[in-house]
């Protein structure tokens, strides 16, 4: 490992892995990765990986449209040998009270202001969409074809592939314990297999961004919270959209493969870094699909696990700098929706670093929004 | 005659001893690793044939002793089981009209019914 770089960059989940890939395309030489575990072990490897334009704030929408962008000419970008197998087959998202319907049709109008083509279904043109679908108790739905899903090992996997030829260094099994810093400004990193001196450290460290920060003195404002998934046996098409609705709080994808993922809220999970799971959820998720798609009684259950959410106060990410604290930036709490920013992320914070124009504006995601009681507000998360 | 092209270690996701090794040399060094990388283990019956086979193969490359190598968790169920038969355990039943959808949770967590909790990763 080397022990002095020109940026040391803290997780090997999705968004470290975009960031190092991005500083060394940028033309940046001497980049440390460092990940406590191995690539996609923290949240990234264990998300739902959906990818979606159709959210309510301008921000989101704005994030996620060029994330997209990125997205669909990833796999070529990275010169990947594997399928980062990233699929466009559209999320529908079902209305089953009249509230939720009714904010669709909000969030609709927003979208089409910024260019997104997300369209408003009756129940009737839903199934159109997805013949195996239940419209029993729907009241609408809307579907954008532009959104979809990835494998989230490949897709961390690629960048950091990608990082690699650029001449980065990706060292797994090496934890950062501590960040040096004097007179306000970064000296470097202290990890298990030694230090590292260097004037830049980026905190992309998911559910340990708090201890991270706290490395240099800054109070992160993030919880984590356990959330729930599972995967089935692989099956013939079910499916081909994300499927997903607020009020009842599930999200499902059918993966390339066939087998169908899927997730749900639950405001009882427990905060904190428990990453055990519950047969009442293996119950209760079931029980809501079986009435979404009737056909996936028979499908049988093969795993179920769960990760964590790093949630902010306004479930919006916290990204940039801090001021007073030279050569510190984070890209942290994603609050559930990580993995379809990353790519935009990797770039914008890699910009920032080199003092580059930034591709998009991120002005009002930083950690002084909070202290200014400046919130962002998104009416559609799970 | 056969090469590792046309063995299959992982009979659930077809994966071959050709592709395991390709993983390795590019840098896998654990069971999950491989697994991420080429699907081994990943189907049906949650690497109870390939684990063993895979492990075997990580070691042999990196010099080590397989029961070093043997740590990735099993992830419950333990047999696959169909989704209706766990809605079926539903008390509710059927389709939730609830606002908020949220239906409380029926007690704590870290039970299961098949198979010993698993915590870590
Ligand atoms: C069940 C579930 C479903 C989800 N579904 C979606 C979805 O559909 N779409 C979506 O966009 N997002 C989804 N998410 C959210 C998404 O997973 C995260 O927002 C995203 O993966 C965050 O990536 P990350 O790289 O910031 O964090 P992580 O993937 O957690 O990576 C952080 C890494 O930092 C490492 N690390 C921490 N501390 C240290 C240290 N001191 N030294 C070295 N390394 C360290 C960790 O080991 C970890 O690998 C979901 C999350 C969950 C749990």
């Amino acid at each position: 490992m080397k022990t002095t770089a020109d940026a040391v960059v803290i997780g090997g989940g999705v968004v470290g892995a975009a960031i190092a890939y991005n500083l060394a395309k940028y033309g940046l030489k001497n980049i440390v990765l460092c990940e406590k575990d191995t690539f996609a072990s923290g949240s990234t490897g264990r998300c739902g990986a959906g990818v979606r334009e159709q959210w309510g704030a301008e921000g989101n929408i704005r994030m996620c449209k060029a994330a997209i962008d990125i997205f669909e000419n990833l796999q070529e970008e990275l010169e990947y040998d594997y399928d980062i197998e990233f699929v466009q087959k559209g999320y529908l998202m079902l209305a089953y009270i009249e509230k939720e319907w009714e904010q669709f049709n909000v969030n609709i109008k927003v979208q089409h202001k910024l260019g997104v083509n997300a369209v408003a279904l009756t129940p009737q043109e839903a199934r159109e969409i997805v013949p195996t679908l239940n419209t029993e108790g729907l009241y609408g739905a809307t579907f954008n074809a532009r959104d979809g899903h990835a494998n989230p090992f490949h897709t961390t996997r690629a960048y950091l592939k990608a990082f690699e030829r650029l001449g980065g260094e990706v060292c797994f099994f090496t934890e950062v314990t501590g960040i040096e810093k004097t007179n306000g400004r970064i000296q470097g990193v202290k990890t298990t297999k030694g230090d590292i001196s260097a004037p830049v450290v980026v905190n992309a460290a998911g559910p340990w961004a708090a201890p991270v920060a706290s490395m240099v003195g800054v109070d992160l404002p993030v919880y984590t919270e356990r959330h729930q998934i599972l995967v089935t046996e692989p099956v013939g098409r079910l499916f081909d959209p994300m499927l997903m609705s607020f009020s009842r709080g599930f999200y499902s994808q059918q993966t390339p493969h066939g087998s169908v993922v899927m997730g749900i809220g639950d405001p009882n999970e427990p905060k904190g870094y428990d990453i055990g799971h519950s047969w009442q959820f293996l119950r209760r998720m079931c029980d809501i699909m079986c009435s979404v798609v009737p056909a996936l009684e028979g499908v049988r259950v093969v795993r179920q696990w769960s990760g964590l959410y790093t949630i902010s106060p306004d479930a919006h990410p916290i990204l940039g700098t801090v001021p007073g604290i030279d050569g510190y930036y984070h890209a942290v709490g994603f609050s559930g929706h990580g993995f379809m920013l990353a790519p935009i992320v990797g770039k914008v914070i890699a910009e920032m670093i080199l003092d580059k124009e930034l591709s998009i504006d991120i002005s009002g995601l930083d950690l002084g929004r909070f202290e200014r009681g400046d919130l962002r507000v998104e009416p559609s998360v799970v | 005659m056969s090469d590792e092209n046309t063995i299959i270690v992982c009979r659930c996701e077809d994966v071959t001893l050709g592709e395991i090794r390709k993983a390795i040399r590019e840098g896998a060094t654990t069971l999950d690793e491989v697994k991420r990388i080429t699907r081994a283990g990943m189907g049906p019956c949650q690497g109870r044939t390939c684990r063993l086979l895979v492990a075997g193969e990580i070691a042999r490359y990196h010099r080590k002793h397989v029961s070093e190598v043997l740590q990735s968790r099993y992830r419950p169920p333990v047999k696959p089981v169909k989704m209706g038969d766990f809605a079926a355990l539903s008390e509710e039943g059927g389709n939730s009209q609830e606002e908020g959808g949220h239906r409380q949770a029926t007690g704590g967590d870290g039970q299961c019914i098949c198979g010993k909790a698993v915590t870590g990763k």
